[in-house]
C-alpha cells in the first residue's frame, strides 16, 4: 500500500469574481521507497497541491473535494488537532530558499527545539542537544546553534530548513522549491544533501520544482501538472527518454543540453491559461502543436499507456 | 575600530544623543535671540523686572555684547551653573519653577503611558489576529475616530460629563484643597482626581498604539515562518504568541520613541483643562503670564525629555530585535 | 480647452473612486457640508459673531432668536460656529499646501540629487522632527505674536518635516525605477527628469499628505488657540474654547462648548476619512480588488 495516496483532490480560489480552479481533480501516489517529483510552470497549482496535503489553503482557498490518504488515514477528515499532530512529525515541509521560512528573532537552536518539544516528551537540555545534532547532521556546526537567521546565507538557511522539517523524523517529507534561487553550486550541495538524507533515513520525498534537472538529479517518479491538473505520471527515467504528453515533449525539449551541438533555445510558445475561465476541452489545447479538433471540445481523461499514466486525446 | 555586539550599539546612540542634546541647546538660543520680537529685550519693558535684577541678568548673560559672547555666556550658565534663567512673574529660578512641577507631571505621564501602550498592544494584537471580523472593524473605528479628537477635548468632554453632571470625580487640581489628608487617604485623593486627566490621554494614546500593533500584526501574519511554524504543528496559541507578537511588537517599540513626543502635547493639554498642576499646566499660566523664560525653560526640558526616552528607547530595541546590534551574512 | 475638460473629466472620475470607498463617504459628505455652511453662512440668519449684545442676553441657552445660545458677552452662538468653519478651512487649507509645499520641496530635492545635499536636509528634517511640536508651537506662537498668518506659519514650521521625509521615501523608490534610467539613456537633463519622470507618481501622494495635513493644521489651531496663543480678533472654534474655559463659565453653558467641539471633531475625523479614502485609492489595485 501506497505511503501516501491523493484522490481526486480540488482546491478552489473563491475571489470575488467567481472560482479559480487551482487545483482541479489530481491524483497520484507515493510510496515508501520513492521519490515524487511535481514539476510544471509557475502557477500550475504545485504549490497550492501539496499544501493540501498539509491542510493548507490559505483564505479565498479551500480545499473543496477529493481524499488524502496517509497511512491508512484521510487526512482531509481528520480533526484539526489531529491534523495540527500530523504535521512536523508525520509529514514536515521545507519551504523555498528564497522564503522568510525563519523566525527573525529566534535563534536557530530555539527553532529546531521548539519542534522537538511540540511533539516529543524531552527536557530542555536533550532537545537543544537533539537541535545540536541536527545541525550537524545537515552540515552546519552545531555552535551556530545560538546564532540568528539572518546571519546565515541562503544555501544555509535551507539546511536549517531541513534540520527543522526532520527533527521528528517524519514519515513524508515535502520539498517546496528547495534549490529555487541559489547558486548552481549550492544547489549542487543542497542535493547532495537530499539524496543523502533521504538514503540514510529511507525518507520518502515528494519535490516540487520547475526545473527539470533537479528531478533528474533526486526524484524516481515524476507528476508534470499543467493549469491544475496532472497531465502525465511516469518514472523519471521513461519520462525523460520518452515523454508522451507534448507539454512534457515541449518541456524536456526546451532544456538546453550542455553535450551535443549547438542549437537554437525552444521555448514553448503562449501562457498558461487563466484559472478563471479555462479554455473548453484540452487546457493545453491553444499552445499544443498536436491539437486536434476532439481536443478543443472533449477534456481528455487519464490512460495508462506503457507503464505511465497520460492524459491526452493522442493515445486512447 | 567599530565596537561589536551591544556595547558598541550603545556607545554610538549614546554619543547620538549627546550631540542632538548640545544641538536643541543652540536652538534653544537662537530661538529666543534671533526671532524678531525678542522676548528677553522685552524683559526690560516688563514693570515686573527690578532694575537691579536687570543689571543682574545683563552681567550674568552678557546681554550688551555680541551675539556670540551671549552664546558663550548662556552656554556657560547652563552647563557650568544648571541655571535656566530668572522667572519674573514668579520672583524664582526657572529651574526651581520646573522642578517643582516635574513629579506631577511625570506620575501623570508615566502612569497613563503604561495603561495605554498596554491597552493598546492588547486590543491591537486582537484586531491584527482577526482581521476582517466585526470585532475588528469596531476596534478600529473606535480607535481612529478617537485617535482623531484633540486631548483638550477629550478633557472638556469628560470633564463636564463625568465630573460636573454626574459628579463622579472632581474637576480640577490634584488634591481636596484644605482637606489635610495624608498617607492613604492622600494617595486615594490624588488617585480619584488623577483618573480623569489620565483617561484623556489613555483614549487618544491607546488608539495610536491599537493602529500599529494591528498593522504590525497583519504585516507579520503575511509572513512565511508563520506559516512555516503552523508546519511544524506548533499550537495557535504559541505561534500567536512566540512567532506573531514577538515580531509584531517591534515596531510598537519604536514608534513609543516618537509617541513621547506626542506625550509631552497630550499632557499639556490634559494638564491645562483639568488644572494638574504640572509642567503642562505651567506652560498655559505662563503664556497667559507672558512668562518668556519659563517657557524657554519648558521648551529646552521637554526636548531634552525626548532625546532621552528615544535613547531608552533605542537601547531598549537592541535587546530584542537580535538583527539591530548581531553582524548579518556569512 | 480641452485640456480643461480632461482634468475636469479626472476629477469626475476621482471623486467616484472616493465614493467607493467607506471612509472617503463619510468625508465626502462632511466635506460637503462644511463648503455649504462656508459659502453660504452670511445666508443662514447670521449675524457678526464679535458683535456683544445685551445684558439680559448673556448666556443664554438655545432659542428661537439664538439658535445655539449666546456666549459670556451675549454673542451668537450660532453665528460664531458657522463662521469658525471660514476660519478653520482657511487655517487648515493654507497651512496644509505651504507646508506641503515646502516639505515636498525638500524631499523632492533631498532624495533626487542625493548624497551630501540629501544627508544635510535629512540631519536638518531628523533634528525638527525630534523637537516636541506642541512646545515648539507654543514657543513660536508666543514670540511671533497672534495673528491668524503667524498660526499658520508656526504650523507650516512645525509640520514640513514630516511631509518631508514621506516624499523623499517615495522619490527614492522611484530611483530604483526602471524607467528613470531609461530616460536618462536618452540623454534628458537632470531638472527635466526630475519634473517630468519622478513629479507624476509623486503628486498623488503629495495630495493625499496634504489632505491629512489639513486634520494638523486644524488640531493646531484648536489647541493654540485653546492656550490662549489664538487670534482673538477672529472667532475660530478654538478660541470660542478658549474663552468658555477661562470665563470659567463652561459648566454653566454646555451649548457653549458643544457646537465647537462637534466641528473640530467633525472636520478632523472628514478629513482623517478622505485622507485615508486617497491613500487607499492611489495604492496600486485597488480599482482591480473591486472589480472595476
Amino acid at each position: 500500500m501506497a505511503l501516501i495516496d491523493v484522490e481526486n483532490l480540488k482546491v478552489y480560489y473563491f475571489t470575488r469574481a467567481g472560482a479559480v480552479k487551482a487545483v482541479d481533480d489530481i491524483s497520484f501516489s507515493v510510496d515508501k521507497d520513492e521519490t515524487l517529483g511535481l514539476i510544471g510552470e509557475s502557477g500550475c497549482g504545485k504549490t497550492t497541491a501539496v499544501f493540501a496535503i498539509m491542510r493548507f489553503a490559505a483564505p479565498p482557498g479551500r480545499i473543496v473535494g477529493g481524499k488524502i490518504i496517509f497511512e491508512g488515514r484521510d487526512i482531509l477528515t481528520m480533526s484539526a488537532e489531529e491534523v495540527r499532530l500530523l504535521r512536523g512529525q508525520g509529514i514536515a515541509m521545507v519551504f523555498q530558499a528564497a522564503q522568510n521560512a525563519l523566525n527573525p528573532v529566534m535563534n536557530v537552536g530555539d527553532q529546531i527545539t521548539e519542534v522537538i518539544r511540540q511533539h516529543e516528551q524531552v527536557t530542555k537540555a536533550e532537545a537543544w542537544e537533539r537541535a545540536r545534532k541536527q545541525l550537524e547532521l545537515v552540515g552546519i556546526s552545531g555552535d551556530r546553534a545560538k546564532s540568528y537567521p539572518h546571519e546565515f546565507s541562503g544555501g544555509m538557511k535551507q539546511r536549517v530548513g531541513i534540520a527543522i522539517a526532520t527533527a521528528c523524523n517524519p514519515r513524508l517529507l515535502i520539498l517546496d522549491e528547495p534549490v529555487t534561487g541559489l547558486d548552481v553550486i549550492v544547489q549542487r550541495q543542497l542535493l547532495n544533501l537530499i539524496n543523502d538524507l533521504r538514503a540514510k533515513f529511507r525518507l520518502p520525498i515528494i519535490l516540487i520544482t520547475h526545473d527539470l534537472s533537479v528531478i533528474a538529479e533526486t526524484c524516481s517518479k515524476v507528476a508534470v501538472m499543467y493549469a491544475g491538473k496532472i497531465v502525465e505520471q511516469a518514472d523519471a527515467i521513461s519520462l525523460y527518454k520518452n515523454p508522451a504528453h507534448p507539454y512534457s515533449k515541449l518541456l524536456i525539449e526546451a532544456y538546453p543540453s550542455i553535450k551535443g551541438e549547438k542549437g537554437k533555445l525552444v521555448s514553448i510558445p503562449g501562457a498558461p491559461p487563466g484559472l478563471l475561465n479555462p479554455p473548453v476541452g484540452c487546457y493545453f489545447q491553444p499552445r499544443c502543436p498536436a491539437a486536434m479538433d476532439i481536443c478543443r471540445e472533449e477534456e481528455p481523461t487519464m490512460v495508462a499507456k506503457d507503464g505511465r499514466i497520460v492524459a491526452c486525446h493522442l493515445y486512447k | 575600530m567599530a565596537l561589536k555586539g551591544f556595547a558598541g550599539f550603545a556607545i554610538r546612540k549614546i554619543s547620538g544623543a549627546a550631540i542632538t542634546i548640545f544641538a536643541i541647546v543652540c536652538f534653544n538660543f537662537v530661538l529666543f535671540r534671533i526671532i524678531p520680537g525678542d522676548p528677553v529685550r522685552l524683559m526690560f519693558r516688563d514693570p515686573r523686572v527690578s532694575a537691579h535684577k536687570i543689571q543682574e541678568m545683563y552681567e550674568k548673560f552678557g546681554l550688551a555684547g555680541s551675539l556670540w559672547e551671549q552664546f558663550v555666556a548662556y552656554l556657560r550658565q547652563l552647563f557650568l551653573y544648571g541655571d535656566l534663567g530668572f522667572s519674573f512673574a514668579r520672583k524664582a529660578p526657572v529651574l526651581e519653577v520646573i522642578a517643582d512641577k516635574m513629579p506631577q507631571t511625570f506620575l501623570l505621564v508615566l502612569t497613563a503611558l503604561v495603561i495605554a501602550i498596554v491597552v493598546g498592544t492588547v486590543l491591537g494584537a486582537i484586531a491584527g489576529w482577526k482581521t476582517g471580523t466585526r470585532l475588528d472593524s469596531i476596534i478600529i473605528t473606535g480607535s481612529l475616530t478617537l485617535y482623531s479628537i484633540p486631548i483638550f477635548v477629550i478633557g472638556i468632554v469628560a470633564m463636564l460629563i463625568f465630573a460636573f453632571y454626574l459628579g463622579i470625580f472632581p474637576l480640577m487640581g490634584m488634591y481636596t484643597i484644605g482637606a489635610g489628608l495624608t498617607g492613604l487617604a492622600y494617595w486615594r485623593d490624588v488617585a480619584w482626581h488623577m483618573f480623569l486627566p489620565t483617561c484623556a490621554i489613555i483614549i487618544w494614546y491607546a488608539g495610536e498604539y491599537i493602529i500599529v500593533t494591528r498593522n504590525s500584526m497583519q504585516d507579520v501574519l503575511d509572513q512565511d515562518y508563520i506559516i512555516s511554524a503552523r508546519a511544524k504543528g506548533i499550537k495557535e496559541s504559541a505561534i500567536l504568541l512566540r512567532h506573531a507578537l514577538r515580531n509584531a511588537i517591534l515596531p510598537v517599540v519604536t514608534i513609543t520613541g516618537i509617541n513621547v513626543a506626542f506625550a509631552i502635547s497630550g499632557v499639556i493639554e490634559a494638564e491645562t483643562v483639568f488644572g494638574w498642576p504640572g509642567m503642562g499646566r505651567l506652560v498655559y499660566d505662563s503664556v497667559m503670564a507672558r512668562d518668556y523664560p519659563v517657557l524657554q525653560g519648558l521648551f529646552l526640558i521637554f526636548a531634552v525629555i525626548v532625546v532621552l526616552a528615544n535613547l531608552a528607547v533605542d537601547l531598549i530595541y537592541g535587546k530584542i530585535d537580535p538583527r539591530v546590534t548581531v553582524g548579518g551574512g556569512q | 480647452m480641452s485640456w480643461l475638460l480632461k482634468r475636469l473629466q479626472g476629477l469626475r472620475k476621482f471623486l467616484k473612486l472616493l465614493l467607493t470607498h467607506n471612509m472617503g463617504r463619510a468625508g465626502v459628505v462632511i466635506f460637503v457640508i462644511l463648503g455649504i455652511v462656508v459659502i453660504f453662512g452670511p445666508y443662514m440668519r447670521t449675524v457678526d459673531p464679535m458683535r456683544t449684545g445685551v445684558l439680559q442676553n448673556i448666556l443664554q441657552p438655545p432659542s428661537s432668536q439664538f439658535w445655539f445660545g449666546t456666549d459670556h458677552l451675549a454673542r451668537d452662538i450660532w453665528s460664531q460656529t458657522i463662521y469658525g468653519a471660514r476660519i478653520a478651512l482657511l487655517v487648515g487649507f493654507v497651512a496644509a499646501a505651504v507646508t506641503t509645499a515646502f516639505g515636498s520641496l525638500v524631499g523632492l530635492v533631498s532624495g533626487y540629487f542625493g548624497g551630501k545635499i540629501d544627508e544635510v536636509l535629512m540631519r536638518i528634517v531628523d533634528f525638527f522632527m525630534m523637537l516636541p511640536y506642541l512646545p515648539l508651537m507654543i514657543v513660536f506662537a508666543a514670540v511671533l505674536g497672534p495673528s491668524i498668518w503667524n498660526i499658520i506659519l508656526v504650523i507650516s514650521i512645525t509640520y514640513w518635516p514630516f511631509t518631508a521625509r514621506v516624499i523623499r521615501s517615495q522619490v527614492l523608490s522611484l530611483k530604483q525605477r526602471a524607467f528613470v534610467e531609461a530616460s536618462r539613456s536618452v540623454g534628458a537633463s537632470d531638472n527635466l527628469l526630475m519634473f517630468s519622470e519622478i513629479m507624476p507618481n509623486v503628486v498623488p501622494l503629495m495630495f493625499a499628505e496634504a489632505v491629512l495635513m489639513v486634520t494638523n493644521a486644524i488640531y493646531a489651531e484648536a489647541v493654540l488657540a485653546f492656550l490662549g496663543l489664538g487670534d482673538v480678533s477672529t472667532m475660530s472654534w478654538g478660541i470660542m474654547l478658549h474663552f468658555a474655559y477661562e470665563s470659567g463659565l463652561m459648566t454653566m453653558a454646555p451649548w457653549w462648548v458643544i457646537p465647537p467641539i462637534t466641528c473640530i471633531c467633525a472636520t478632523i475625523l472628514a478629513f482623517t476619512f478622505l485622507g485615508t479614502a486617497v491613500s487607499d485609492i492611489m495604492k496600486p489595485g485597488y480599482r482591480e480588488a473591486r472589480g472595476l
